[in-house]
């Protein structure tokens, strides 16, 4: 490790290795309450993101519709999210007649579980990674199968059918988008020929895979927006819907939890995407100074998440439906013909300096002809415009038409 | 004791606690749920033997799917209300007892094998990472696991029609 | 390499109680009065009708089951990909043939009308 004079984690580290030595503890132990600290580091760090959260969504959301948003809580609305949390720990907390207690008091916390174990793998920069796993992204697709089972206890356990229609929805549409984004994960694994997500960071260095596969990209950012349960795939807790959905009988801190737990996994997905086709912690000068990697980091991270913001607050909805064919009849045969064609032409340009462009080539063709193909079935799909007549309205039919 | 058997023992109490609750609760959505938490412990168990990639396939094929698809089909066949079902039947007290011969049985049989009881051996520092390389190639590899990879392919497929055919219904009974 | 894992198993625990400590927070502060109307499910703001029970809707099982598939296929892509440097020709038209099967059964379900929202 060159001597890097603002690596403060390791910095740190070795001064508190020092420190616990100096009190006569095993060297086990000492690893073990260090890996310890650090855990307990990582998960506060990201939860503390999501107080920044409340306050970056309210304005951007503001802003785009025209108006300031929160601005009397301090400068510039600052301290609005420690209003907000006062609220939501104040509140009282109902749970209905019949509901499966335990069940309902597990839900919220399995649901921020799910996203905090993901940032064990995630590296901040080349040396600030929780633990460097060699199935890193893997690990990931793991973790959030946690998250699809606290819908499911969520909306069972309380005691409400519409709350357990809205978990069913929501879970369809969780595991049928699990399928193009673990399939577009696979394509940075592919190119990097590692799951280590710190491997596969390394591997950009000098061209970042956004180059080699756009396809990929923008596979992986439809299925994440669908994944986190972002719009325009909103129907998972639209409020005009299913009336919020699975999480209609919690209120005060569980909502919050909730809340927290959806808000952080659509800013875990922007890191991915910064991480797996965007490089990281690559940038200028990050061989001399690695911390650097952490700025280029969040800011790439804040890039994505403020365009899953924007895409919230632009598009329309997308029916139930609409979002289930979008999937299986378009997403998935895609990406499934995108990996069959990868390997291919990976096989034939392994050694050559030509390979990114006989990707990039790949990739664009298949992007041509998918959209082409959806130009298509849109057209097809759309109903012939019928022309009315005008005609009174509050006049009764004729009678011929009466009897047709 | 060290703390890698600490870890062992508490995994399999896990393993085994969970596993006996699937069992013996009366209520069906609160059985699929103890099988996630046995599913998970066995995932834990996997770690614990160095195949971090096997317990990373545990939680997303056997939690992430298997167990949905377990939760989905009991809580729509079910009254959400608590489904209650009887856990045993009059065979209960013949069932202990074979079960408890097959497992002194094992027990003896393994009792037998000369490693059974030999510490374990300290896990190699080299680069286990390659084991999921390895891994991979022996999925294509002629002389390995070339033959059982296209046939697990054909199997998916056959699983995915048979599945098809058997829950859609058919045309005239659909309405 | 066990002790990679070292990280994860304590940040199990750690990820497990940060989000328990709001709401024991919210327990201790909170104010509990408990009425009969806070206690019913809610349904639109009107009394509920009928029994707690969904209609049976095969597609949500269907829907679970081509997931399924569709993951351990996934699962079997990802060694070999990382594999993928040491394969010969045989191995990668192999995970291609392997692909395409299953993209084959995709197809099958799609023609047969499963996979619509109804």
């Amino acid at each position: 490790m060159d001597s890097d004079p603002f690596d403060l984690v390791n910095i740190i580290a070795e001064w508190l290795r020092n420190l616990l030595l100096s009190w006569n503890l095993s060297a086990d132990l000492i690893d073990v309450i260090l890996t310890f600290i650090g855990a307990a580091v990582v998960a506060t760090m990201v939860f503390m993101v999501f107080i920044f959260q409340i306050w970056f969504e309210r304005k951007a959301a503001a802003r785009f519709q025209d108006r300031i948003g929160p601005n009397r809580v301090g400068p510039w609305g600052l301290f609005q999210p420690i209003a907000d949390a006062l609220k939501m720990i104040t509140k009282e907390d109902t749970m209905p007649r019949n509901a499966d207690k335990v069940i309902y008091n597990l839900a919220p916390i399995l649901a921020v579980f799910s996203v905090l174990m993901m940032w064990a793998v995630i590296p901040f920069t080349k040396n600030w990674i929780g633990t460097d796993l060699n199935i890193g992204v893997l690990y990931i697709a793991a973790a959030g199968s946690f998250g699809i089972l606290a819908i499911l206890m969520a909306g069972w356990s309380s005691n409400n059918k519409y709350s357990l229609l809205g978990a069913f929805r929501g879970v369809a549409q969780l595991i049928s988008y699990e399928i193009p984004l673990f399939l577009s994960l696979l394509v940075p694994v592919f190119l990097a020929r590692s799951m280590g997500v710190n491997d596969i960071v390394k591997a950009q260095d000098g061209m970042w895979f956004i180059l080699f596969v756009p396809l990929a990209f923008v596979i992986y950012l439809i299925s994440s927006l669908a994944e986190v349960g972002r719009s325009p795939f909103d129907l998972l807790e639209a409020e005009s819907e299913i009336v919020a959905g699975y999480h209609v009988e919690y209120s005060g801190m569980k909502f919050g939890l909730f809340q927290a737990g959806e808000w952080l996994h659509a800013f875990t997905f922007g890191a991915l995407a910064a991480i797996l086709f965007f490089g990281g912690w690559q940038g200028p000068f990050v061989d001399q100074y690695p911390s650097l990697g952490l700025v280029y980091f969040l800011a790439k991270t804040m890039i994505f998440y403020f365009i899953t913001i924007w895409s919230r607050l632009t598009f329309p909805r997308v029916r139930i439906d609409q979002i289930m064919s979008l999937n299986w009849k378009f997403l998935v045969p895609l990406s499934l013909l995108m990996l069959m064609g990868i390997p291919i032409v990976d096989y034939f340009f392994k050694a050559s300096p030509w390979r990114w462009a006989a990707l990039l080539a790949f990739n664009l063709v298949l992007g041509l002809l998918a959209l082409e193909y959806a130009r298509r079935g849109v057209k097809r799909g759309r109903r012939p415009r019928v022309k009315f007549e005008p005609r009174p309205v509050a006049v009764p039919p004729k009678d011929d038409e009466a009897a047709a | 004791m060290t703390p890698i058997q600490v870890l062992f023992l508490i995994s399999s109490a896990l393993v085994l606690v969970g596993a006996l609750m699937v069992v013996t609760r009366r209520n069906l959505v609160h059985a699929a749920f103890y099988l996630v938490l046995t599913l998970f412990g066995v995932a834990v168990l996997f770690v614990l033997l160095d195949a971090g990639f096997l317990a990373a396939v545990q939680v997303v094929v056997y939690i992430g799917a298997i167990a949905i698809l377990l939760i989905i089909g009991v809580m729509v066949t079910r009254n959400v209300t608590g489904a209650e079902v009887k856990t045993v039947n009059k065979n209960f007290w013949l069932a202990i007892v074979i079960a408890l011969m097959v497992f002194s049985s094992i027990f003896l049989a393994l009792n037998q094998w000369s490693q059974f009881n030999a510490p374990p051996a300290a896990a190699s520092t080299e680069v286990l990472a390659d084991t999921v390389i390895n891994l991979g190639v022996a999925f294509v590899d002629a002389n390995q696991f070339f033959i059982p990879f296209i046939v697990v392919s054909i199997l998916l497929l056959g699983a995915l029609i048979g599945a098809i055919v058997i829950a859609w219904p058919r045309k005239a009974s659909e309405e | 390499m066990l002790d990679n894992w070292l990280f994860v198993g304590l940040l199990v625990f750690v990820a497990a109680g940060l989000p328990a400590l709001p709401i024991i927070i919210a327990r201790i502060v909170a104010p509990r009065k408990p009425s009969p109307q806070k206690l019913e499910t809610y349904e639109c703001g009107m009394e509920t009708v009928g029994d707690t029970w969904v209609q049976f809707k095969m597609q949500y099982y269907i829907y679970a089951l081509v997931f399924l598939i569709f993951d351990v296929e996934i699962i079997f892509l990802y060694p070999w990909a990382v594999a993928f440097d040491k394969l010969p020709l045989l191995g990668v038209v192999a995970g291609v043939i392997f692909i395409f099967l299953l993209g084959d059964g995709l197809l099958y379900a799609w023609q047969k009308g499963t996979l619509e929202w109804r």
